[in-house]
């Protein structure tokens, strides 16, 4: 079955949204990804010309063109014909991530309350989210920000009714059945269970946001003695980040 | 001595901006770049550099800046003019003009009015001004904090790398003989990309009313005041988070419209009623708070045709840059080339006397 376009949406000349699932969610993700990469692979050698890029969201591809050098019709009918052509893939296929993360008290101030608002045991928060390896299905909201899921169903929570001014950097948090790394102090409105010391973005390296849409990623918790060890590292730019991808198994 | 242009007052928001980041999405970086794309052309232009290259890009008010380790070739966009100091005459002032390239030579300052109507500034520096690139982009990411000049505004005391010339600078000021109007009139909107989550009544109010810019328009987006827009109570005002592109205009819950500026993120989760077309870009971004706008909708095709009619008029500006004729100067090319006769007399056509001196 091909990867079926639901929608067209116009944003004015310069580009435009294909729907390609009715929701978010890991069915989603993997139509998304499928299309991404055929449609950046036909970027990549010439087959669509005035296209600049495009852009992966939860259940759609945003085609970036340049009208002065191709228009919408013409971006269509090169486009339409090459996600009939495409099988979604089974599984995503990007990179394996196992990445640390410490719960400890005041690293997870959310957990607490998450464990209150769930009836679970602040053990069973923890043990709930580290059970899932889960997909990174867009990288949004902040510069290299992973919108990930799908979370264990009873870890849904709405968004805190009144969000943080200040959410630190590498803060691990959960809301709307998804689980996120906050790569820059920001404000937030999700949940914190605890963090992460690995720096999600940096802009002068190679590849400059960790993780890309299509990634799988795996929580392991550390203790804070590791997470300290890790932290100084990653300021001291010495941190390896190699370690933390796993390769083979995907399961 | 280095060659820079240094920073002697930055200006309310004075940032190095370029094209803008073209593959910077799948990163969650927004493409940044300059808001007003044909200042960003012509200025560049005025200079013979890539049209792209990077500038200061100014809002609100204008800095003051000083040549330093060699004379610099800076163009001034259409809202901005001031007056070049010499390094030995604080007292001296020689005028510059909106839409020129001028040198400024080795220890003199230019300072600079604030931009006419308070909207966006652009200075040009011959070459461009010399920072990394970041992913693809010399653009400040202000709220990333790295591109541009530091990751951040200008401030006093910056000196602006700048590239060593291969050649001795040209001296010869020029200009756009005609400027560049960017024209009036309603902004142009294509409908959606979320346009089943409003009511016809709602596009009647986008098209037929007035919205004013309020006090929070900034790079990342301009916030409408005016009659709200109604989104259809069946679909409601949250959708699954999708792309935006420059201009999406967005609508939360409220009904008040945001226009999704250069520096927006990169997905947005409130419909948006309708795209502001790339060639209206740079008249809205010239729009400054307590101004009104209006809207009409055209076509993807008209957004098209629109997009080729600007280029069109940016190549003619372009192709008309010729030297800076002062007040009081004589411009002997236009003496020389000019029809000296039009409107005169050819005392060897034959009709020229209404008399007709040669009557058979």
């Amino acid at each position: 079955m091909p990867v079926e376009i639901e929608a067209i949406r116009p944003l004015a000349d310069t580009a435009f949204t294909l729907d390609l699932a009715p929701a978010a969610g890991e069915d989603a993700a993997r139509r998304v990804h499928t299309a991404t990469a055929v449609l950046n692979a036909a970027i990549a050698d010439g087959r669509l010309p005035g296209v600049t890029e495009v852009a992966a969201a939860f259940r759609s591809v945003t085609v970036h063109h340049d009208p002065l050098r191709t228009d919408r019709a013409s971006v269509l009918k090169a486009v339409v014909p090459l996600l009939e052509q495409t099988t979604p893939a089974a599984a995503l296929t990007g990179a394996l991530w196992t990445l640390p993360i410490c719960h400890d008290t005041d690293l997870a101030p959310d957990l607490a309350d998450v464990a209150d608002r769930t009836g679970l045991s602040p053990e069973d928060v923890i043990a709930r989210h580290l059970s899932t390896d889960y997909s990174v299905y867009c990288i949004g909201f902040l510069p290299g920000f992973p919108f990930m899921g799908d979370l264990d169903a009873t870890l849904r929570l709405p968004r805190r009714t009144s969000p943080r001014t200040r959410v630190p950097a590498g803060s691990v948090a959960i809301a709307n059945g998804m689980t996120a790394i906050y790569p820059w102090e920001s404000p937030g409105g999700w949940h914190l269970l605890g963090r992460c010391p690995v720096p999600l973005f940096d802009s002068t390296r190679t590849a400059p946001a960790l993780l890309s849409a299509g990634d799988r990623v795996r929580f392991q918790a550390v203790s804070r003695t590791d997470f300290d060890q890790l932290t100084t590292q990653a300021a001291a730019g010495s941190l390896d980040l190699s370690q933390f991808r796993r390769t083979g198994d995907a399961s | 001595m280095t060659r820079t242009l240094q920073i002697v007052s930055p200006g309310a928001l004075s940032l190095i901006q370029d094209g803008g980041a073209t593959r910077s999405r799948a990163l969650g970086v927004p493409v940044a770049g300059c808001l007003d794309r044909t200042a960003l052309i012509l200025t560049n232009a005025l200079l013979g550099n890539a049209e792209n290259a990077a500038v200061i890009e100014v809002r609100l008010t204008s800095p003051t800046l000083r040549a330093s380790g060699g004379p610099v070739r800076l163009a001034l966009s259409g809202s901005l003019s001031g007056h070049i100091i010499a390094a030995d005459d604080p007292d001296s002032r020689r005028e510059v003009r909106p839409w020129t390239a001028f040198i400024l030579s080795d220890g003199e300052s230019l300072k600079l009015a604030a931009p006419e109507r308070g909207g966006i500034g652009v200075i040009a520096v011959d070459g461009g001004v010399a920072v990394p690139d970041v992913i693809g982009s010399r653009s400040t990411q202000i709220k990333a904090g790295f591109g541009g000049f530091q990751g951040r505004p200008l401030q006093a005391g910056d000196a602006l790398p700048l590239l060593t010339p291969d050649a001795e600078l040209p001296r010869e000021s020029l200009c756009l003989p005609d400027g560049f109007d960017l024209g009036d009139g309603p902004i142009r909107v294509v409908a959606g990309p979320q346009e089943e989550y409003f009511t016809a009544e709602a596009y009647q109010t986008l098209t037929t009313t007035a919205f004013t810019v309020s006090r929070e328009a900034d790079r990342m987006g301009f916030r409408l005041e005016g009659t709200p827009l109604k989104h259809d109570p069946a679909k409601g005002s949250d959708i699954i988070s999708d792309g935006i592109a420059p201009g999406a205009m967005q609508v939360p819950g409220s009904g008040l419209p945001i226009i999704l500026m250069a520096d927006a993120q990169t997905t947005g989760g409130y419909p948006k009623i309708a795209t502001v077309i790339s060639a209206d870009l740079p008249r809205l971004a010239n729009r400054v708070p307590g101004e009104t706008i209006t809207f009409s909708l055209v076509s993807v095709e008209e957004a098209e045709q629109a997009a080729r009619a600007l280029r069109g008029r940016l190549d003619a500006a372009i192709a008309s840059i010729a030297p800076e004729r002062r007040p009081g100067e004589i411009d002997l090319e236009a003496l020389y080339t000019t029809s000296l006769i039009d409107g005169m007399v050819d005392m060897r056509l034959a009709d020229h006397f209404p008399g007709n001196l040669y009557t058979e």
